[in-house]
């Protein structure tokens, strides 16, 4: 069923408001019940049964809470950075196609509207902590910045090296090329290119660090910045920061999903369709949770080494042998 | 390797940079308590480390002056809260020193297997709190859940699970039961278990040893020049140890190592700590397999303590380093000076010079690997 | 270049052992004890605030007024009076304050009564919203509830 242009777009709206509330809203219960059970903890218990209305209540809260723009801060900026920091995550599920029909746009430069969007979350975070004036936040700002620019070349690099096989940028295609079992998706597709494992490993870095995550976390740094760029955030300022952070970590692992989990295809034939995307989505947040919870913070200069001297080098060898492999088959 | 960075004396012909000073503290995630740190920093190189202290000076000396022998018990506990019994054990020490009281051996024993739990719970709350400051929350966690069992332990003896206060003059104020004894044999057994656990999780992480190794060198001749003590100085190789150097109790009669690396890194400092742990077992499982029957309290213990007039002195290694108390006696009630050497004053002395030119990152483990307790600073 | 290979193995390796480590606690169940709905219980040794104790045979107060644990304390948080009831030698206790506020529970009052009249209670949760509730609790009208109940 193919929805008609006005009431496709309302249903977009809607359904990736709600998508992305519920997902920033359970997501951090989840989190907080995945880091108790790692830390041997019961997790929220109170609010509802096992918690579940805990993130209600947060949210509650928090839009209780005064939105305080302190009187050095840059106050245009302060106040359209939490605004900056969700709109691009919205636009990027625009493109992505959680079914084989539940897909808000089939675009065929998909990919390239996901990582063009994806890059305005730096910007968000720069200009909150930019606006902050506050040492720590601008400290953050710029260790960010650096970061992300650092980490978006390995990704790019990364994603080229997988188009070289797939040949399009249209992310339903991109599933559907995947589609007939585990075999064919393209994390294990190792006779197109051998270097599969890998490129989604790189990938897999490239986005616990694009979407600020542990061990990653520069932008936030608790236990030395206090909270980074969002140190002067109060209320509801901080929520949607806070909500972006989930709502991009939902974005980067859906699109791990597509390029190399084989998108909404089922691994054993049964119920394909997006439960099966969702499972494998989810499977990756929790994967993302799990790291954080074991590993501690690196070194700012180690996270930049490690993109420029390893990341990009590795990328850039992927590339060649794989444009090596197509040109000799 | 990391970067290094000019320091102050090696630029003053150079052009003036721009340089900003940033305050850490009092309030402030990394200096668990209120430590303030002055940073003057240029991007995130600290150029110049000033620490700010007395947040939480509480005047334990001039305390000691004026309140008799007897009511002085409950706060050196205080001092170092996490250390509790070994400075109760330096207080009780010299003031049994000075009155020439001998302590019944059963006493010594349990003050010694109580004094490694309570080194133990100490380290471990140092291990989740300088792996929280360098971003691992889950270690914290399950070295609390450790120390939880220790603490149990000692509240079923001493009735409290931080400010002991359980050690007297001439001995303790109860004796261990059966159940301590079981309770503490198997705790030995558990912890060896949860070693390995930690060093599977936190120090082989590649992460973590990346982070550490290197960073924050402290020479032994920087511990030297500012008095700093217990594992910052054994992290520096000088296997130096109170209770080997000046042995004290029934140390004598244990058989342990003093773990010291020469890196003097972070690393180094991490690697003692954890070293005491299973050296601090190894002493309890030879005091409880030794533990001699008899009172727990000296006969002859005078009903009000009047010291003859002296100048005494006593040292025990705490869980942060040397411990000692100077004690002049007037040979009155009350003391006529008691003098405090806190070890976290002293290694918190040579942060200045140690976080020199490093990152504020780095210069933030640094500042955890020392262990501090602020109280202890500020006394 | 072959030891940095080695070293880049191990290291992903010792990543591997950390991951391992937490997914296997992540099965096992949580220790926490869920304080307001499970209680432990606590040692016998336990030091909460002072009570005055009853002799057993006579079921009076066992104190003797003779003021010790009000001059021993350190935080200077007891008052004792006490007067000698017709017809006795000894004196009995009239009034017992604790300024609970001061109290550091050392326990040295405890230790130090000649006639063990006073214990440690169990009481930890104590809470109030005006400071005079604790600054002058009256252990002789705490020892009466205490029959009562
Ligand atoms: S426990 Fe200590 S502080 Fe409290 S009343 Fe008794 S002697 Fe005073
Ligand atoms: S020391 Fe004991 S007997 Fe004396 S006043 Fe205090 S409680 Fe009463």
């Amino acid at each position: 069923m193919i929805l008609p242009e006005p009431y496709r777009l309302i249903a977009y709206l809607v359904g990736a408001l709600a998508f992305v509330g519920l997902n920033a809203a359970y997501l951090v219960w989840l989190e907080r019940k995945v880091a108790a059970r790692f830390q041997r903890r019961p997790g929220p218990t109170e609010v509802g049964p096992a918690g579940l209305l805990q993130p209600i209540a947060d949210g509650l809260k928090l839009l209780g809470k005064q939105f305080v723009v302190w009187p050095h801060a840059d106050r245009v900026l302060f106040r359209l950075a939490p605004a900056f920091v969700l709109a691009p995550a919205l636009m990027c599920l625009a493109v992505i196609p959680f079914g084989h029909a539940l897909c808000a746009r089939d675009f065929n430069l998909g990919l390239l509207l996901v990582f063009a969007f994806g890059s305005v979350n730096v910007l968000a975070i720069l200009l909150g902590g930019w606006a902050s004036r506050n040492k720590y936040s601008v400290i953050a700002a710029a260790r960010v910045v650096s970061q992300n620019v650092a980490y978006e070349i390995p990704m790019l690099l990364v994603v080229t090296t997988l188009l070289l096989t797939a040949g399009t940028m249209n992310l339903r295609e991109l599933v559907q090329q995947q589609a007939g079992g585990v075999w064919n998706w393209n994390l294990v597709k190792v006779w197109v290119n051998p270097l599969m494992p890998v490129l989604f490993l790189i990938f897999y870095v490239c986005m616990l660090a694009e979407t600020n995550r542990a061990p990653f976390d520069m932008a936030e740094a608790e236990s030395e910045l206090v909270a980074g760029a969002f140190t002067e955030y109060a209320g509801m300022g901080f929520g949607l920061f806070f909500m972006a952070e989930y709502a991009n970590i939902v974005v980067g692992a859906s699109v791990a999903t597509v390029l190399f989990l084989g998108g909404w295809h089922s691994p054993v034939g049964v119920m394909p369709g997006t439960f099966w995307f969702l499972v494998k989505l989810y499977a990756l947040v929790f994967s993302v949770m799990w790291v954080r919870w074991t590993f501690p913070r690196t070194q700012f200069y180690r996270l930049l080494n490690l993109s420029w001297k390893l990341l990009i080098p590795a990328g850039l060898g992927a590339l060649l042998f794989t444009a090596l492999i197509l040109k000799l088959r | 390797m990391s970067p290094g960075h000019p320091t102050d004396s090696s630029v003053s012909a150079a052009a003036p940079r721009e340089t900003f000073v940033l305050n850490v503290g009092p309030q402030h995630p990394a200096t668990h308590g209120v430590l303030r740190l002055k940073l003057t920093m240029d991007g995130e190189y600290v150029l110049h480390a000033e620490p700010v202290i007395g947040y939480a000076h509480r005047m334990h000396e001039k305390m000691g002056e004026n309140r008799t022998y007897v009511q002085f018990l409950p706060n050196p506990s205080r001092i170092d809260y996490l250390s509790a019994m070994h400075y109760m054990h330096a207080y009780v020490c010299v003031v049994e020193r000075a009155l020439g009281i001998e302590v019944p051996p059963r006493a010594e024993y349990i003050r010694v297997i109580t004094s490694e739990l309570n080194r133990i719970a100490s380290h471990l709350v140092w291990f989740g709190a300088f792996l929280l400051d360098l971003g691992a929350f889950t270690p914290l966690l399950y070295a609390f859940d450790d120390r939880e069992k220790i603490l149990d332990l000692l509240e079923a003896v001493t009735g409290s699970r931080l400010t002991y206060c359980y050690y007297r003059f001439g001995g303790l104020c109860n004796d261990v039961d059966e159940q301590f004894i079981e309770g503490t044999r198997a705790f030995v057994k558990h912890m060896r278990g949860r070693l390995g656990m930690y060093h599977k999780l936190v120090t082989e992480n590649l992460i973590l040893r990346k982070r550490l190794e290197g960073i924050g060198v402290i020479s032994a001749e920087l511990c030297r020049k500012y008095g700093a003590t217990g594992p910052v100085l054994r992290g520096s190789g000088v296997p130096c140890d109170v209770r080997k150097l000046e042995p004290y109790s029934v140390y004598p009669e244990f058989e342990f190592d003093v773990p010291h690396f020469a890196e003097g890194d972070c690393m180094a400092r991490y690697k003692v700590r954890m070293e005491e742990i299973a050296q601090s077992l190894r002493i309890i499982e030879q005091a409880i397999a030794k533990l001699p029957p008899g009172p727990v309290m000296a006969e002859k213990v005078p009903r009000v303590i009047k010291p003859p007039p002296g100048d005494y002195y006593f040292a025990v290694e705490a869980a942060r380093g040397r411990f000692a108390i100077r004690l002049v006696s007037d040979g009155t009630e009350v003391p006529y000076r008691l003098k405090l050497r806190t070890p976290s004053f002293s290694n918190l002395a040579l942060f200045g010079e140690a976080a020199r030119g490093l990152l504020m990152q780095d210069a933030l483990a640094l500042l955890g690997s020392l262990d501090l307790v602020i109280p202890d600073v500020d006394r | 270049m072959v030891a940095a290979i080695k070293e880049f193995c191990l290291g992903l390796h010792s990543l591997a052992t950390g991951l391992a480590v937490t997914l296997e606690q992540f099965f096992r169940r949580p220790v926490t004890v869920h304080y307001p709905w499970e209680v432990l219980e606590l040692p016998a040794r336990y030091r909460g605030h002072i009570v005055l104790v009853r002799d057993e045979q006579t079921g009076r107060l066992r104190c003797i007024a003779c003021k010790m644990c009000e001059r021993i304390c350190p935080s200077d948080c007891i008052v004792v009076e006490g007067a000698k009831l017709p017809g006795e030698s000894r004196k009995s206790v009239t009034e017992f304050k604790l300024d609970f506020t001061k109290c550091s529970l050392c326990g040295l009052c405890v230790e130090v009564c000649p006639v063990d009249a006073l214990a440690f209670s169990k009481r930890y949760n104590l809470a109030s919203t005006r400071k005079a509730d604790y600054e002058s609790m009256d252990l002789c009208e705490l020892a009466k509830a205490g029959d009562a109940k």
